[in-house]
């Protein structure tokens, strides 16, 4: 299935663009999704640490992503 | 009584204190963040902030509703700028009214560092030879 992904702050460099559309299997935890990321778009791996957002929350890497569901990259936040 | 906002306009911050009156409450606690000029030493130029807005604005809800039900809190107001920030603009305003000052005191600090953590808002610093997301790389 193909989903869409949004990217914020640095993770926008990595990928070029703020947001991308990948390919993914069926039910897809967060954490392969993570890897697949790393794999696509190595610049990931310099990051201090980031999370991934399924509709708005934050996800852990053990739950499963659907087709609608929008994805978001979160690289560490800085606001304030 | 919870008032969020995130804005590409300049923060009024005397609306956020008129917003956060309550005759039940003794005392007001007010957080601004402001755009320093430099960071460890390097003159800064401008911060750009960007953010997620549709979970921004609901992790902020989630640490106002912490706020009022973790102390005893009345109002709470957290306004946030984005865009382009230059030095001494108000980037946050957090303003926490309460019976009393211990409780407003608290909330607020509470309010501003979870802010910090969790909310999906990120700024870069332009610098004069340079520019780098804050936070970003380990």
């Amino acid at each position: 299935m193909k989903i869409r992904i949004l990217a914020f702050g640095i993770v926008k460099e990595f990928v070029n663009s703020s947001s991308l559309e990948m390919e993914i299997p069926e039910a897809v935890t967060v954490g392969a999704l993570k890897a697949e990321l790393e794999a696509l778009y190595p610049g990931m791996k310099r990051l201090k640490t980031y999370l991934v957002a399924v509709n708005d929350t934050y996800a852990g890497d053990d739950e499963t992503v659907d087709t609608n569901a929008e994805v978001a990259i979160i690289p560490p936040v800085s606001g304030g | 009584m919870i008032d969020i906002k995130i804005s590409d306009a300049p923060l009024d911050i005397a609306a956020c204190l008129s917003n956060a009156a309550d005759n039940e409450c003794g005392g007001q606690v007010v957080f601004t963040g402001t755009v320093r000029n430099k960071t460890n030493g390097r003159p800064v130029i401008r911060l750009e902030y960007e953010c997620y807005r549709s979970m921004a604005l609901k992790e902020i809800k989630k640490i106002a509703e912490d706020a009022i039900r973790l102390w005893n809190v009345r109002r709470i107001v957290i306004h946030h700028r984005v865009g382009v920030l230059g030095i001494g603009d108000t980037a946050v305003v957090i303003v926490v009214s309460a019976p009393h000052r211990e409780a407003a005191f608290e909330a607020c600090r509470y309010a501003i560092e979870t802010l910090k953590k969790t909310v999906p808002i990120w700024k870069k610093e332009i610098f004069e030879d340079g520019e780098e997301w804050v936070s970003a790389h380990a």
